[in-house]
C-alpha cells in the first residue's frame, strides 16, 4: 500500500516529466504556474473588461465605483450598436459587410500570391534567387508607418484613392508571410519535386498538387497573419477612403473611441460591443489553427 | 555558374545550327529556364515594388527636397538632415530621448520577457501550454482601435476611471489623476501598454524554437555535469535556437518602432501633452500630415528606417552566423 502510494507520487517528482515539452504534471512545474497564472490574469484583464462591458446595462456602465465584472448581462449594447447609424448615416451592418468582404478577398489572395512567390524562391533555380530572397529578408525590418507619406503619394498617383482595392493590395505585400512560407517549403525534399518532373508534371501542377497540400500548416499561418492585418485595419479607411460606405468596421470602432473624451462612459458599452465583435473572429481563428501556427513557427528561423 | 555555361553552350549550338546570332532563341532559352520562376514571383514582386520599394525610394528622394504637397519638390541637398540635427529643438529635446527611452525598455525588455515566458511555457504539458500561449498572444491579435477603448476607460482621468477609482479606494491618491494627459505618467503608461501586447509572432517563434530542441542535448549536458538551469539556457537553449532568437529579435525591433503611434492614440492629440509621449513616428506625422513639410518628414522617416536597420544588424551580430 505504502509502496504503491510512493509510486504514485514519484510519477510527479521523478525525472520523466521534468524539462522541456513534458507529457504531464510534475512538481517542478509549480513554480511556473505560480508566475504564469497571475501574469496571464493581468494580460487578460483588458479582454475581460471588453467582454464584461459589452454586456453591461447602462446603470452598471455608469456605476461608481466602477466594477469590472457585469452582474446583470444584457444584449442592449449590441442592439444599440446595430440600430445606430454613424454620423454620416451608414449603418454598422455596412461596415461589417465591407470588413468581411475585404478580409476574405485579402486572405485568399495572400495565401496564393505569397505561396507562389515562396515556391519560386525555395525550389526554382534562377539567377536572382539569392538576391531576391535577401531583399525580402531585409524587408522584414520594414516599418510601414515610417513611409506613410510616400505611400500616400503613390496610392494617390495610381488612382487608388477611394478605390475598393486599396483595402486589399497594400496588405498583400507581406514580407514575413513569404519568408515563413519559403522556410517551410525548404523543408520539402527536392526528390519529391524531381520525381514529379520526371513524370512530366508542369511547374503549375507541382505547385498546385504537391507544394500546396504539403504546406497547409504554413498556409494557415499566413492566413491568420493576413486576417489580422486586414480585419484589424482602420488606417487604410482613415487615410485612403473618403466614401463613408466604403470604410471598415475597425475604422468605425475608431470613430466610436476617438470621440470618447467627451462621453467616455456613455459610448463605452457600445464601443465595447463593437470591440468584442472585432475580437471574437481573431480568437476563434487562432484557436482553430494554433497547431498549424506552432508547426510553422518551428521553421521561422532567420539565419 | 554551371547553368550559365550550359546556357552559353546552348546558345552556341543554336547559332551553329541556324547560322544566326540567336538573340531571340537566347531569350526563349532564358524564358524556358527561368520564366516560370519569375511568373510565380510576379504578382508578389509587383505589389512588393509598389508598396515597399517605391515608397522607401521615394522617402529617400524626398528627404533631399523641400516639398509642401502643393508645389513640385525643390532639391535642397542635405538641408533637411542638417536642420534635423541642428535646428529641430523638439526633436533633440523630446523626440529622440523619448524614442530611445521607449525603444530601450520596450525592445530588449519585451524581447527578454517573450523569451522567458516562452522558456517557461515550453516546460509545461501541452494543454496548459496552449492555453497560456493563447492568453499571452491574445493582445497581439486584438486590433489597436479595440484596445484604445480599454485603455481610455482604464486610465480615464475622472473618478470613474478604473485605475483612479481603485487607487482612491485604497487611499493611495486623494483626487483623480489625469493619467493620459499628464506628462509624467504618459510615457510609463505607453511602455506598459506596449509591453502588454509584445508577445507576438516573435514569441510564438521562440516557443516553437525551444520545443524543437532535441531533448538529447539536455541529457548529454546533464551527463557532462551541467546542473544549473541558467547554464542550460545560455549553453544549450539559446545557441540551439539562434535562428528563432534572431527572428524574434527582428520582430521585436520592428514592433517597437511600429508601436510608436500609441502615445497619440492614448492622449488623443498630436503633439502629445508637452511632448511627453512624442516618438519619432509621431514627429513624422506631425511634420508630414499636420504641417505639410513632406521633405522634412521624409528625412525623419529615413532616419527611422536606418535606426531599425542598425538595431537589426546588431541583433544579427548577436545571433547570426553560427547555427
Amino acid at each position: 500500500m505504502i509502496a504503491r502510494r510512493r509510486e504514485w507520487w514519484s510519477q510527479y517528482t521523478g525525472l520523466r516529466n521534468r524539462g522541456m515539452n513534458p507529457s504531464g504534471f510534475h512538481v517542478s512545474q509549480i513554480k511556473f504556474y505560480v508566475i504564469l497564472i497571475p501574469l496571464s490574469a493581468l494580460m487578460l484583464l483588458p479582454i475581460v473588461y471588453i467582454i464584461s462591458s459589452a454586456f453591461k446595462p447602462p446603470d452598471e456602465l455608469f456605476a461608481f465605483p466602477p466594477r469590472l465584472l457585469v452582474t446583470n448581462p444584457t444584449l442592449k449594447n449590441f442592439t444599440d450598436l446595430f440600430s445606430l447609424l454613424s454620423t454620416s448615416g451608414v449603418p454598422i451592418s455596412r461596415y461589417l459587410f465591407n470588413s468581411i468582404l475585404i478580409t476574405a478577398i485579402t486572405v485568399a489572395a495572400s495565401v496564393f500570391i505569397s505561396s507562389a512567390a515562396a515556391y519560386a524562391l525555395s525550389k526554382k533555380k534562377f539567377r536572382l534567387k539569392q538576391a531576391l530572397f535577401a531583399i525580402n529578408t531585409i524587408a522584414l525590418m520594414f516599418v510601414p508607418i515610417a513611409v506613410t507619406i510616400p505611400r500616400f503619394l503613390i496610392i494617390e498617383s495610381l488612382g487608388l484613392l477611394d478605390n475598393f482595392w486599396v483595402h486589399i493590395l497594400p496588405v498583400l505585400a507581406l514580407p514575413v508571410g513569404v519568408f515563413l512560407l519559403k522556410q517551410f517549403i525548404d523543408g520539402i525534399p527536392d526528390d519529391v519535386i524531381e520525381a514529379a518532373q520526371i513524370d512530366g508534371a508542369s511547374d503549375l501542377r507541382i505547385y498546385w498538387r504537391i507544394i500546396l497540400p504539403m504546406i497547409t500548416p504554413a498556409l494557415a499561418t499566413i492566413a491568420i497573419l493576413t486576417f489580422q492585418a486586414a480585419w484589424n485595419n482602420a488606417e487604410i479607411s482613415t487615410l485612403y477612403i473618403n466614401t463613408e460606405s466604403q470604410r471598415t468596421l475597425a475604422f468605425y470602432l475608431s470613430t466610436l473611441t476617438s470621440t470618447t473624451t467627451v462621453n467616455a462612459v456613455a459610448g463605452q458599452g457600445i464601443a465595447a460591443a463593437a470591440a468584442l465583435i472585432m475580437f471574437v473572429p481573431n480568437l476563434l481563428i487562432f484557436i482553430i489553427l494554433q497547431r498549424q501556427v506552432m508547426s510553422t513557427m518551428a521553421h521561422s528561423g532567420l539565419k | 555558374m554551371g547553368t550559365s555555361t550550359i546556357a552559353q553552350e546552348q546558345v552556341a549550338q543554336e547559332r551553329a545550327r541556324t547560322g544566326w546570332p540567336g538573340f531571340g532563341s537566347a531569350l526563349r532559352d532564358w524564358f524556358n529556364r527561368e520564366g516560370s520562376a519569375y511568373a510565380f514571383l510576379a504578382p508578389y514582386s509587383l505589389l512588393f515594388i509598389i508598396f515597399i520599394i517605391i515608397p522607401v525610394a521615394a522617402a529617400i528622394l524626398l528627404s533631399f527636397t523641400f516639398f509642401d504637397a502643393v508645389q513640385p519638390p525643390r532639391f535642397v541637398g542635405l538641408d533637411n538632415y542638417i536642420a534635423l540635427i541642428t535646428q529641430d529643438d523638439t526633436f533633440m529635446r523630446y523626440v529622440l530621448p523619448n524614442t530611445i527611452q521607449f525603444a530601450v525598455i520596450v525592445g530588449p525588455g519585451g524581447y527578454a520577457l517573450a523569451f522567458l515566458l516562452a522558456w517557461m511555457l515550453a516546460q509545461l504539458p501541452r494543454l496548459p501550454r496552449t492555453i497560456f500561449a493563447l492568453i499571452l498572444y491574445s493582445p497581439s491579435m486584438t486590433a489597436a482601435v479595440a484596445m484604445a477603448v480599454v485603455w481610455k476607460t482604464l486610465f480615464s482621468g475622472d473618478q470613474t476611471g478604473y485605475l483612479n477609482s481603485f487607487l482612491l479606494t485604497l487611499g493611495v491618491i486623494t483626487e483623480p489623476v489625469q493619467w493620459l494627459q499628464s506628462p509624467q505618467y504618459l510615457m510609463t503608461i505607453m511602455i506598459i501598454v506596449t509591453l502588454w501586447s509584445s508577445m507576438g509572432i516573435g514569441f510564438l517563434a521562440m516557443l516553437a524554437g525551444i520545443l524543437e530542441i532535441s531533448p538529447e542535448l539536455y541529457e548529454a549536458a546533464a551527463i557532462d555535469g551541467m546542473n544549473s538551469r541558467l547554464q542550460e539556457i545560455f549553453f544549450i537553449t539559446i545557441p540551439s535556437m539562434r535562428p528563432q532568437m534572431l527572428f524574434g529579435a527582428v520582430m521585436a525591433i520592428v514592433g517597437t518602432f511600429q508601436a510608436g503611434a500609441i502615445g497619440v492614440v492614448l492622449s488623443g492629440s498630436n503633439p502629445t501633452p508637452q511632448y511627453a509621449g512624442q516618438l519619432i513616428v509621431n514627429h513624422i506625422e506631425d511634420y508630414g500630415f499636420l504641417r505639410y513639410e513632406m521633405g522634412y518628414a521624409a528625412a525623419i522617416s529615413v532616419v527611422l528606417l536606418l535606426m531599425v536597420l542598425f538595431f537589426s544588424r546588431l541583433a544579427t551580430r548577436l545571433f547570426g552566423g553560427g547555427s
